[in-house]
């Protein structure tokens, strides 16, 4: 359910006309739903070459066949990066992370020091051009203390254009620099919030509670994950 | 010019103890029934190149294949970590790994440098991160700073692809990735494919690596499994899901290892 929280109130936040470079699981599931509800036009680019791809059921992977057969354009992965993410043809970004800071830095490098880590994550992929080179990026995660952190202990890609970070509990965005709470999901307490931060977190005085999910939202979510979406 | 010969042959004649080597495919088309080959002939201290290295890198680093890993994001799409890498990196089994570590664009632009027989590729990237750039350039024209990234020009650069004709032209479609940047780049180039067919035809989206580009074609049906040959199969998600339990202990891996590469003949 919380899942299903984050996917669709990121999907809210994807019009029509977002072209926006999507990454597997959530930002997925997020920008698929937008696809089937009430964003039919936007654009879907998977970092593996596909171009406005449409894919009836999520996929497990970027690069599943479905997303090349429904897709406008397929490039290549160099003309994808230059011409696409670098040339700034692309809107909205989505980003995931082990770690974020209260800047929206992300870490989904190592946990611990990078030449003995505690855990060795997957790397920053596309991470680190996508956070510089699309306008707004989306964050999608988890928020507990271990994830929301005062230091980062790699920072991976940099928070300067975080415009919205969703969570299980709420949604937060940047004022004056900071992310600042500006919206609990429903039953979900400031109080819940602070304590899964792992810094001072900052509360907008007009903090606001999240739409909850309508059926058809639920609806045309639960059609689209009959597959991927591990 | 490219001759069509066994995997077994063209991994024997191609890959050589030390040499830096990149089996390329972006989530389509990867190239695992040449790994398998190459764990096989228990070739050691490779550098091993790629972009995103998942299950076969998972499995030649668990074989002890390699002395060094450039990539942009190990991982199992979808799935999780890479558990062989992981046990290399941090416990250093079965021997320890040295990681060059890129982001995908610097990646992207080292392939098309090393296609291009360019010395660098340049790039807006790695900005505000702890992942420094190689380099950085500034433009002599309008005096912007740029990261560079040294291009890849691995030994050996092998990839999968959907068919070939009798001369080894190379057709492939679907997602494109790498594969081209792969086999220019590279000082000795290996395709597997699908099929040999007689003449290739006109497919949408498809491109030709025309075979004087290329040193060996090998014919391996299925052998991108478990990723997949777009118009041949579906990748094998349920399998990449399988790998987190088998990958997990080293014991299960190695018996896995024992039973699906070593006692299968080649290919």
């Amino acid at each position: 359910m919380n899942d299903e929280l984050m996917a669709i109130e990121a999907a809210r936040r994807l019009s029509n006309d977002t072209v926006c470079f999507v990454g597997i699981g959530l930002p997925s599931t997020a920008a698929n739903l937008a696809r089937a509800t009430h964003a039919p036009d936007c654009v879907l680019i998977y970092e593996s070459g596909t171009i406005g791809a449409k894919p009836d059921e999520l996929p497990l992977s970027i690069g599943d066949g479905e997303l090349a057969e429904t897709a406008d354009a397929v490039v290549s992965v160099p003309e994808m990066f230059a011409y696409w993410l670098q040339g700034g043809r692309i809107d909205v970004g989505f980003l995931g992370a082990a770690q974020i800071d209260r800047h929206g830095n992300l870490n989904s490098t190592v946990i611990g020091p990078y030449d003995s880590p505690t855990v060795r994550l997957p790397g920053g992929g596309g991470a680190p051009e996508i956070a510089t080179n699309v306008r707004d990026v989306f964050v999608m995660l988890k928020q507990t203390p271990r994830a929301f952190v005062e230091r980062l202990d790699f920072c991976t890609s940099v928070g300067d254009r975080v415009r919205v970070v969703v969570t299980d509990l709420g949604v937060l965005e940047p004022r004056d620099g900071e992310l600042t709470l500006t919206y609990v999901h429903p039953g979900v307490r400031v109080d819940d919030v602070r304590a899964a931060t792992g810094w001072e977190l900052r509360v907008a005085e007009d903090v606001d509670e999240t739409q909850a999910p309508t059926n058809d939202e639920l609806r045309a979510l639960r059609a689209l994950r009959t597959k991927g979406d591990a | 010019m490219a001759e069509i010969v066994s995997l077994a042959d063209a991994i024997s004649a191609l890959v050589r103890d030390g040499d830096t080597v990149a089996l390329e495919g972006f989530t389509h088309l990867i190239p695992h029934a040449a790994g398998h080959e190459i764990i096989r002939q228990r070739r050691r201290e490779l550098a091993l190149i790629r972009m995103t290295p998942d299950v076969v890198y998972d499995q030649l680093i668990g074989a002890g294949c390699a002395r060094s890993l450039t990539f942009s994001w190990g991982g199992n799409p979808g799935v999780g970590s890479l558990h062989r890498l992981r046990d290399a990196v941090e416990n250093g089994w079965p021997r320890p790994l040295e990681l060059v570590e890129h982001s995908h664009a610097g990646m992207a632009a080292a392939w098309a440098a090393g296609a291009s027989n360019l010395p660098f590729g340049v790039l807006r990237g790695y900005r505000g991160t702890d992942l420094p750039a190689p380099a950085t350039v500034t433009c002599p024209f309008t005096g912007e700073e740029l990261a560079a990234v040294p291009a890849h020009r691995p030994d050996v650069g092998i990839v999968h692809a959907q068919r070939a004709d009798r001369k080894g032209n190379v057709q492939l479609w679907g997602i494109l990735g790498v594969q081209k940047e792969t086999v220019l780049a590279s000082a000795r180039a290996l395709v597997t494919v699908e099929e040999v067919v007689d003449e290739l035809q006109p497919t949408p989206g498809a491109i030709v690596i025309p075979n004087w580009v290329i040193d060996a074609v090998a014919v391996v049906p299925r052998g991108a499994h478990p990723s997949y040959a777009h118009g041949y199969y579906d990748r094998d998600n349920a399998f990449y899901k399988q790998w987190d339990e088998i990958s997990r202990e080293r014991e299960t891996f190695t018996q896995w290892l024992d039973e699906h590469v070593h006692a299968k003949v080649p290919a």
